[in-house]
């Protein structure tokens, strides 16, 4: 492959959008228009809608994006996720069915792993997929999924042969959530919310075409979702935009994030909101405290520290280099930034931390990022789990002894 | 930004990596760390012949190698990570970059050769009796006499102040306060009214010197007695060293760890069978890979002169102090009884984590510099 360089990639990216943006398009129609350029995936294989960039220029395009303006594919919820494990482990039928409605934003996603009886321990999963000539009967029950109520579509991580050892027993299916049989309730969350549900199974059919990879290779391809969801949650921001907002585009745009972030409502404080903490601090006049000033420095050398960390893994694999460990710590760091930040937050705010709602600081912000916190640490992987992958994968200590070998007929669970 | 070393840059590293590995085995810096000079003169020879260290970040003009701040961090980076025992702390990193920042051409022209090639030894004088690292609480007396400067005071905690040719010493007009009248001076180690004493130290792989000056003769270095700039400039450089200097020896400390958790058996399994272990070196990678990213990011800073530079040197500083000394008591911990010991290495970076924790102002000192350099 010849070395693409920054400023061509930048100069053709612009060129592109000098011809083609235009704020007043449907957001559908821009966003069919961007998945056939490749600009909206420039690291995407040219056949499957990018353009086989390499990563570490991903960035330069953004910003030329954020430069003008203008508006990217749909990258909300599990869409991503869900993208990434077709794009290594789908047929060429199934990528053609869901990669382009899931970067126009026409379809929604939700990730079906985690059980009552198995969330840190995913593949004591026991939802069943049995086969019945055409298709796939599934009947268990799913829980703490976010967005199921307005996803089209579920990751469905389900067992299949239950003589077979735990991690081999396991399918992976595309599963529509609109159908007979799939029932989804909304939980309701600590912080009041009802960002994620329970979902109910009785006979609820999945086409056999809509089986990923091969029977028994589940929990291999629910690695690749898992790894690309702790890559996510590194607490790097995509660039802002700078350019003009108005036009028809914007407010569909809008609109589409409102449904779709409605789930994460409460998440922007995901991070602890560490950009607000300076600001506060004079708001408040906590900046003149000589003890909370230090305690204000410690969180900001914290968040600092975690984003550059995240940039040199990407750096390194920019240059070709393996990611070393920076990339795997990313979920763990942004965990700490977020219980950091709420400490923060807190000790700047006083006895008003008791106040929820309009008369609370910043309008109820602040409450919700202290009451929301708890979820970092344990979605998307608690912070134990993160240590083991850690000390097992990178540091390559000992693994845990096993207590759930042979048939998962026989194993102890929930 | 640069997130990512370059290959020459990377290339660079294994060189000096390669070197220190050889030079500097644990056997050597314990018999270095019981001497009083603190250093062998053979390597300090090989490694500015053969590798130029000293002058990698001086102009060629002035027979350095050119390079910049991103260099002299890899430099002190490894040899941390090998805690050598040299003066290459307080002569390139410290008197160098004084005479760099506040000197006149004709003055870098003169002294700056000789300490690019290692032949001189030099360091800076900043701190006195109290212990301060802020430029504010100097008071030793600069007078002007003649075609010079007569110094009157003590300095204490002078890295290498006991083998430097020359010291930089730091000084204000008497009078003056705070930033005003503060002025850099070059002095000849064996000027007299010039004494010097070694100091017994916690740390004995980076010594330590009380220098009293009684009515000695001095030059001004530079042109006027507004040395402050400089000289806040030239300690902002030596946090990032040292900041890259910690996390260097960070990162011996911790393989160390974790080589040991291999190898440690304990009720039938090695102790890195463990969570609470495996999750203790999880952690500790996790602490030190954050500070590793805070050092390299302000040496790139520093290198770019990214306006922002200054409070990343306090950041950087603040964030491998505290790292660094953790780090230490957990590979204590994880040898357990053995870790306590004389003959297991791990007290040797304890002790240098320890020193390194204080020496160029405390965590709490460069947080409270970081809340004012951000205007918060
Ligand atoms: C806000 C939010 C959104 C979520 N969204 C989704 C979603 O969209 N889809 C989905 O499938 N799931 C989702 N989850 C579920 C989430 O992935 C699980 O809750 C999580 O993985 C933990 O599993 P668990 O709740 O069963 O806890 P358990 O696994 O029962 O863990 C309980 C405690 O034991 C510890 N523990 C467990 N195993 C080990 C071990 N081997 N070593 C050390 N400690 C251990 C855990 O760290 C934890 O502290 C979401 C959760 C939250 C909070």
């Amino acid at each position: 492959m010849s070395k693409m360089n920054e400023a061509d990639v930048r100069a053709e990216v612009r060129a592109w959008l000098a011809a083609n943006w235009d704020p007043e398009m449907s957001l559908v129609a821009w966003r069919n228009e961007l998945v056939d350029s490749g600009w909206g995936m420039p690291q995407w294989p040219e056949k499957w809608h990018g353009r086989g960039l390499p990563v570490g220029l991903v960035r330069a395009v953004e910003e030329e994006f954020a430069n003008v303006g203008a508006v990217g594919v749909a990258r909300s919820g599990v869409r991503l996720l869900a993208a990434a494990t077709l794009l290594e482990h789908g047929t060429d039928r199934q990528k053609e069915k869901y990669l382009r409605r899931i970067l126009t934003g026409e379809d929604t996603w939700c990730q079906l792993f985690s059980e009552p009886g198995s969330g840190s321990d995913l593949a004591g999963a026991t939802t069943r997929a049995d086969l019945h000539g055409d298709f796939w009967l599934i009947n268990g029950q799913k829980v703490w999924t976010t967005s199921a109520h307005h996803a089209n579509y579920g990751l469905l991580l389900a067992r299949t042969d239950w003589d077979a050892p735990k991690h081999e027993g396991m399918s992976y299916f595309v599963i529509e959530i609109r159908q007979p049989g799939v029932d989804v309730q909304p939980l309701k969350q600590m912080n009041g919310h009802a960002s994620f549900n329970q979902v109910f199974f009785t006979d609820a059919q999945v086409p056999t075409d809509s089986l990923v990879g091969r029977v028994g290779e589940g929990w291999k391809i629910a690695m690749t979702t898992l790894a690309h969801e702790r890559r996510g949650a590194d607490g790097l921001n995509v660039p802002t935009r700078k350019g003009a907002r108005a036009g028809r585009m914007y407010e569909e745009e809008r609109r589409e994030l409102e449904t779709a972030n409605q789930p994460y409502k409460w998440y922007p404080q995901r991070a602890g909101r560490v950009d607000l903490i300076l600001d506060r601090a004079k708001e408040t006049g906590a900046n003149k405290d000589l003890h909370i000033r230090q305690e204000i420095a410690k969180l900001m050398i914290l968040a600092k520290s975690a984003e550059w960390t995240a940039r040199r893994a990407r750096a390194a694999q920019q240059q070709g280099r393996p990611q070393g460990p920076e990339g795997s710590l990313g979920k763990l760091a942004a965990s700490h930034v977020a219980r950091a930040c709420a400490r923060v937050h807190t000790l700047m705010t006083g006895t008003d931390a008791l106040l929820s709602g309009p008369e609370s600081p910043r309008n109820g912000i602040i409450a919700e990022i202290l009451i929301s916190v708890p979820a970092i640490s344990i979605a998307g992987g608690t912070d134990e789990i993160q240590r083991n992958i850690i000390s097992e994968r990178v540091l390559d200590l000992p693994k845990e002894p096993r207590f759930d070998t042979g048939p998962f007929r026989n194993v102890r669970r929930n | 930004m640069q997130f990512a070393f370059t290959d020459e840059q990377e290339e660079f590293r294994a060189a000096t990596r390669r070197f220190l590995q050889e030079k500097s085995p644990t056997t050597e810096v314990r018999r270095l760390m019981e001497t009083s000079e603190g250093y062998d003169a053979d390597t300090w020879r090989q490694l500015s012949d053969q590798l130029a260290l000293p002058g990698i970040h001086i102009a060629e003009q002035y027979g350095g190698g050119g390079f910049g701040m991103v260099e002299m961090c890899i430099v002190t980076e490894e040899m941390g990570r090998a805690l050598l025992c040299a003066p290459y702390f307080s002569t390139a990193v410290l008197a160098t970059n004084a005479i760099l920042n506040a000197g006149t051409d004709a003055q870098k022209a003169n002294v700056l050769p000789d300490l690019a090639s290692g032949k001189r030894l030099a360091t800076l004088a900043v701190t006195e009796l109290n212990g301060q690292w802020n430029p504010h609480a100097i008071e030793l007396v600069a007078t002007p006499d003649g075609n010079g400067f007569r110094l009157q005071g003590t300095k204490s905690y002078v890295v290498d102040g006991h083998v430097a040719d020359l010291l930089v010493v730091a000084g204000r007009i008497g009078g003056t306060s705070g930033d005003d009248g503060l002025a850099l001076f070059t002095v000849r180690a064996d000027a007299s009214g010039v004494e010097r004493r070694l100091l017994p130290s916690m740390d004995p792989t980076r010594k330590l010197a009380r220098v009293d000056f009684r009515g000695v003769h001095a030059d001004l270095l530079g042109s006027g007695t507004d040395g402050a700039k400089a000289l806040t400039r030239t300690l902002d450089q030596a946090a990032v060293a040292l900041a890259n200097e910690m996390v260097g020896g960070a990162q011996t400390l911790f393989d160390s760890a974790v080589n040991y958790t291999k190898l440690r058996v304990q009720f039938g399994r090695t102790i890195g069978s463990f969570q609470a272990i495996k999750h203790k070196c999880a952690d500790m990678l996790l602490e030190m890979e954050l500070a590793k990213s805070a050092a390299y990011y302000a040496a790139q800073a520093a290198a770019a002169e990214d306006p922002e530079w200054p409070a990343l040197a306090c950041l950087a500083k603040a964030s491998a102090s505290e790292m660094y000394l953790h780090l230490a008591i957990e590979t204590i911990q994880i040898h357990g009884g053995i870790g306590f010991t004389w003959d297991n290495d791990t007290h040797l970076w304890f002790k240098r984590a320890k020193s390194s924790e204080v020496f160029l102002g405390e965590p709490y000192y460069h947080r409270e510099l970081l809340m004012q350099r951000w205007g918060v």
